[in-house]
């Protein structure tokens, strides 16, 4: 492999791994404050309809963009009304906010199949630093979404472990009734979270549908959401891992796309698996070798606080 | 003044009874704001499914064609979520068991009903039932999150039954229309009662009986509640979680696969790449409409083979086939809600009372 093909691979990978991303750092922040959503696939189609629908119609994707965040924020509110305020199981809730997030999306954008978008995320060459040698071409010739994911993840590292709210939040996903004792909003908390959780979902979906591949299919996600549950597990809850596998799994993506373009002779449908086993494989990998306390969850993922 | 939420001494029979219907209920309400909104007539498009499910034989026996495969997948996670296994990988067990199946009725196009038949049958069970341990060991030995890896093992069966039907296995009769050839008059499941009902339904009316009977009845079962409920309790009183988790996802994907077998065999007839509209994903939420108990998942899961059949009927009069789907979601989200208000009840706390309380 040549090495201007290389840097193009990994261009790809991280255009690849960015809705991934960004639906990778919503659940980890609603996994940190302790509640486990499985609704992540869901939320990013709904993000995707959403962000494409208002962009058609307004022809502005800030719009979009924005429609995106409310529609995913949306459905995080539904969530967490129903894990924190219902404490029904986290379990059952997720998976009925993916059908219905399905369904909704298949709903809403039966009209905009096969529509173009008269605007696009294009990519912006940040002066200087794209013409730094491979990492230029590599980082810095993505559109501004993708340098949003740039500044979205320290401030998210530095919100977690270096603020206040940042340490309520994580306590919060420890032990509640610590928390609460001390004073600090259990309820409140987790609201936010879930909530921003579904907003940035709704963002990763809207990068699929108005830059990574601008137009509106059904289910087009293609189980994105769930491999950004599975990228909090191998990202041990901390925002920098969940960019490196984001950029993993992008990779991956990539370069199983790029085998089909050129025509190796490998089936199209063994290379459209490549992710899915990738992840399986992954998941297996670290699972079994982290150790106990490296690997830990939140104590109190997936547990409904009730305040006694 | 404020609202706080309490927990409920007990729930009454006769809510734990209703409780369903009144979840079925609101999501018609809901999924008729959504039809309403769109421009449609929610009681025109409700009778529209309704007749066209229920109005006539034809309809009442599709009802129950799309009832059966549903019914397999329900039982197989009913059982495994009561070990509090989540098994979202129906689907995936059932293309993998039909792919078995047809493995078996492709290549003995000679042989007669009696032995292609249980050979496809134990095929399909064994499809669906390795499928479903790929993630059921790792699960059971190292913790690995099953939800995850049992949907990840859908889209790879989905995209292995695609390999084959546009692969190895395209019929060159087939006009170059993804279809595999044919399977021979014996390899097909025989209908009943001169419907397109098949033979399939058996195996779904063993199937409940059997894990009924299980459940209630033998020490198994009676693990295999006590697991689900406490594990930590399970394993202080020398239950073998891992062995039972291994053998619940196990039986679980053998019956998607079955439900496969039979798909391919009474309805396809060949491989095809469409068949299944999703029975898997309906299967999930028929298991918790049904509350885990197995007759209650055959009565359901007729009611959703309904909804599924009215669906086509609907989409005559210009409802697109997602509104099904997200009408089996508001479902599942009603199911959660009035299930969470049978155990809660709102009350409105007085200042007084608030500050007494602190």
């Amino acid at each position: 492999m040549s090495g201007g093909m290389l840097i193009s691979i990994l261009a790809a990978a991280v255009s690849s791994g960015t809705p991934v991303l960004f639906a990778a750092l919503g659940e980890l922040v609603c996994e940190r404050a302790g509640v486990l959503n499985l609704g992540v696939e869901g939320m990013m189609l709904v993000g995707a309809v959403s962000g494409f629908l208002a962009t058609v119609r307004t022809g502005n994707i800030w719009v979009g963009v924005m429609a995106a965040v409310a529609a995913g924020g949306l459905m995080g509110l539904i969530h967490a009304f129903m894990s924190i305020s219902l404490r029904v199981n986290q379990v059952v809730s997720g998976l009925a906010l993916t059908l219905f997030g399905t369904g909704v999306s298949g709903f809403l954008g039966k009209s905009v199949i096969g529509v173009p978008l008269p605007a696009q995320f294009r990519a912006v060459a940040i002066p200087g630093l794209s013409s730094i040698p491979v990492l230029g071409p590599i980082l810095f010739r993505h559109d501004l979404m993708v340098y949003l994911t740039f500044i979205l993840v320290p401030a998210l590292w530095y919100l977690l472990y270096r603020t206040r709210p940042g340490l309520h939040l994580r306590a919060v996903g420890e032990s509640p009734q610590t928390a609460d004792a001390l004073g600090v909003n259990v309820f409140a908390i987790r609201y936010v979270s879930v909530i921003a959780g579904g907003m940035l979902a709704g963002l990763g979906g809207a990068y699929l549908s108005m830059a990574y591949a601008p137009s509106w299919i059904e289910s087009m996600t293609a189980g994105r959401g769930w491999i950004a549950v599975a990228l909090v597990i191998f990202a041990v809850w901390d925002p920098v891992r969940a960019m490196i596998g984001s950029y993993l799994f992008g990779g991956v993506d990539a370069l199983g796309f790029r085998i089909q373009v050129m025509g190796s002779g490998v089936s199209s449908f063994f290379l459209k698996m490549l992710p899915y086993v990738f992840t399986i494989a992954v998941l297996i990998i670290v699972t079994a070798t982290a150790s106990k306390r490296s690997s830990r969850a939140p104590e109190a993922l997936g547990l409904p606080y009730e305040r006694e | 003044m404020r609202l706080a939420v309490e927990k409920r001494e007990t729930t009454s029979q006769a809510f734990r009874f209703f409780s369903p219907f009144a979840a079925v209920l609101l999501s018609l309400l809901f999924g008729a704001a959504f039809l309403w909104a769109s421009g449609l007539n929610p009681l025109k498009v409700y009778s529209t499914m309704w007749w066209g499910a229920f109005g006539d034989a034809y309809g009442v026996s599709e009802t129950f064609v799309t009832a059966i495969p549903i019914m397999l997948c329900a039982l197989g996670i009913a059982l495994a979520a009561k070990m509090l296994l989540w098994n979202v990988g129906a689907e995936g067990q059932f293309h993998m068991g039909a792919f078995a199946a047809a493995s078996v009725a492709l290549s003995m196009p000679k042989a007669p009903a009696w032995q292609v038949l249980p050979l496809m049958a134990m095929a399909g069970m064994a499809g669906g039932a390795i499928w479903a341990l790929i993630p059921g060991i790792p699960r059971a030995y190292l913790g690995v999150n099953e939800i995850i890896t049992t949907l990840m093992l859908n889209y790879v069966a989905i995209y292995w039954v695609e390999y084959l039907v546009h692969g190895p296995w395209r019929d060159p009769g087939s006009l170059n229309f993804p279809l595999s050839a044919p399977f021979s008059d014996a390899a097909r499941l025989p209908a009943l009662f001169g419907s397109r009902v098949h033979a399939g339904i058996l195996f779904a009316l063993v199937a409940a009986a059997a894990i009924f009977v299980v459940l209630s009845r033998t020490k198994w079962g009676y693990e295999i509640t006590v697991i689900g409920e406490n594990p930590k309790a399970a394993r202080y009183a020398g239950m073998n979680i891992e062995r039972n988790v291994v053998l619940v996802m196990c039986l679980a994907g053998a019956l998607a696969g079955l439900a496969g077998m039979a798909e391919v065999s009474a309805i396809a007839g060949r491989m095809t790449r469409q068949l299944s509209p999703g029975y898997g994903y309906s299967a999930i939420i028929v298991a918790w409409l049904a509350k885990l108990n197995p007759w209650a998942v055959v009565i359901v899961s007729v009611l959703f083979g309904g909804l599924l059949v009215g669906g086509y009927s609907a989409q005559f009069i210009g409802v697109s086939a997602a509104s099904v789907n997200m009408l089996q979601g508001l479902m599942l989200f009603f199911v959660l809600a009035v299930e969470a208000a049978g155990r809660y009840r709102v009350r409105v706390v007085r200042q007084a009372e608030a500050e007494a309380e602190e």
